[in-house]
């Protein structure tokens, strides 16, 4: 899985959960809760997609290096076989 | 059980949309079974049954904006007759038995209209049922364009059906700006009947956040729980320590409840809240406290939540999530007489067995009702809530 199938998979996920936010105008860099505005239950069901999808289990202590589109993927991309 | 009218899903609605039947005529119902789908200010919401029975007729159509009360279906109970048909065609939906939920209730005040009542169209104007011409005009569509089914050609309402791409999309211009109205309708009503007082206590959550962190740990995603259904386990059994702050005004008075429903107050993307209730929270365990609220949540996004939900709330409980404000006095959710508000936990310094420490704190501001109860017991639930917060293998 190359490093653009993630990127796509995290997109694709994040949109499911907040159908609001526009992919074009989506920041490298928007945090998810401070700037996209996803609560906690959010985000746990962000990680429950992801696990389903990729089969990486972020453990909860490494929520904040999934925090923007940019450190997803490279925490992702590290860690999908 | 008789008929079954379009419920008040709220002190402030005045009329609901019917967008789906599930059941038909024929079809046994029980207790707490969808049977229609009603779009109101607050989004779609699925109706259920208040009783057991059959269903013997449709009496309302689909598309149709009916007051509250007014008649949906009729249902017979057990044992129940069915009264005499008032007239010949009653029974016509039953000689439909393929027709689809959607269709069948369209098809039966429609089948045979009443000749005595057609009245000649003037030169050029298109048959349609009243029904099928209010519906046509709704959605913007020419009668003549549609090919009727009904005597002499005459359009009736499900010939419109298929001209749409969903029988349930009946949106109002805008929803966003319906359910501003509903809440801004609740909220006045709230703060014009209701006086308020309020008690606030900052809270340790430490132990809590550690509880939660070391369940979560050897847990998937699927699992693992949130400290907010730690909060509301805390407030069922405050609450059910406390009845004074649980249940419903009507009539002037609490109604007692041995039941807690917790309304949990959630934000939707885009603008607008809805505060559904956990029904039974006060028998659930944590997890399946946990894997109520996501229901709940996912429903309440998707526009999907069920009557029972958004009229049998008996407190309920309004959090700003992980990151903002550090209180939040709210405004009660009428016809209930308490909220608790939770503020966004915070890092501050502590005193924690004599000695200053850094721990993470969680303000509950408690709003009550004064008419119901006083300062005393909004303590005492206060006192009950932070108890087991601090010990969360009470909860």
């Amino acid at each position: 899985m190359t490093k653009e199938d993630i990127r796509t998979a995290f997109i694709e996920e994040l949109l499911d959960i907040a159908p609001d936010i526009d992919p074009d105008t989506l920041g490298e860099d928007d945090h998810l809760q401070d700037d996209l505005e996803l609560d906690s239950m959010d985000v746990l069901n962000l990680v429950t997609a992801l696990h389903r999808r990729l089969n990486v289990d972020i453990p909860e202590t490494d929520y904040p290096q999934i925090a923007t589109l940019a450190l997803a993927v490279s925490y992702l991309t590290a860690r999908v076989t | 059980m008789g008929i079954f009218t379009m419920p008040s899903l709220g002190a402030d609605m005045e009329a609901g949309t019917l967008v789906e039947w599930l059941v038909k005529p024929g079809d046994e119902v029980h207790r707490g079974d969808v049977l229609a789908v009603v779009e109101t200010q607050k989004g779609a919401i699925e109706i259920e049954c208040f009783g057991d029975g059959r269903v013997l007729e449709l009496q309302a159509d689909l598309g149709a904006t009916l007051p509250v009360g007014a008649p949906l279906a009729l249902i017979l109970g057990p044992g129940e007759v069915a009264p005499e048909p008032k007239e010949p065609e009653a029974p016509a939906a039953d000689t439909k038995p393929e027709a689809v939920p959607a269709q069948a209730l369209a098809d039966t005040p429609e089948v045979a209209p009443d000749p005595a009542v057609a009245t000649p169209l003037p030169h050029g104007a298109t048959a349609a049922s009243p029904a099928a011409r209010a519906r046509a005009s709704e959605l913007g569509i020419d009668l003549a364009t549609v090919t009727g089914s009904g005597p002499a050609g005459a359009v009736l309402l499900k010939d419109l059906e298929v001209r749409k791409p969903s029988a349930a999309i009946v949106q109002t211009a805008s929803p966003m700006l319906e359910m501003r109205k509903a809440i801004a309708a609740a909220m006045a009503r709230s703060k014009q009947t209701i006086p308020h007082f309020y008690l606030s206590e900052t809270i340790d959550v430490q132990p809590a956040l550690e509880w939660v962190e070391a369940r979560n740990a050897d847990r998937p995603p699927s699992d693992r729980l949130l400290l907010g259904a730690l909060f509301v386990r805390a407030t069922a059994l405050a609450a059910a320590k406390v009845p004074s702050v649980n249940g419903q005004f009507v009539d002037g008075a609490l109604r007692p409840t041995d039941r807690v429903n917790i309304g949990v107050a959630v934000a939707l993307r885009g603008g607008g809240l809805v505060a559904p209730a956990l029904i039974d929270a006060g028998a659930m365990s944590v997890d399946e406290t946990m894997s109520g609220m996501r229901d709940l949540v996912f429903r309440a996004r998707a526009g999907r939540l069920r009557s029972s939900e958004v009229t049998e709330g008996t407190i309920t409980i309004s959090s700003l999530g992980a990151v903002g404000a550090e209180a939040m006095a709210g405004v009660i959710f009428p016809p209930q007489v308490a909220l608790v508000g939770l503020g966004a936990p915070k890092l501050r310094p502590w005193i924690v067995e004599g000695a200053v420490e850094p721990r993470t704190v969680v303000t509950l501001t408690l709003s009550v009702d004064h008419r119901v109860s006083d300062g005393r017991q909004a303590a005492r639930f206060i006192a009950e809530f932070q108890s087991h917060i601090a010990s969360p293998e009470t909860l």
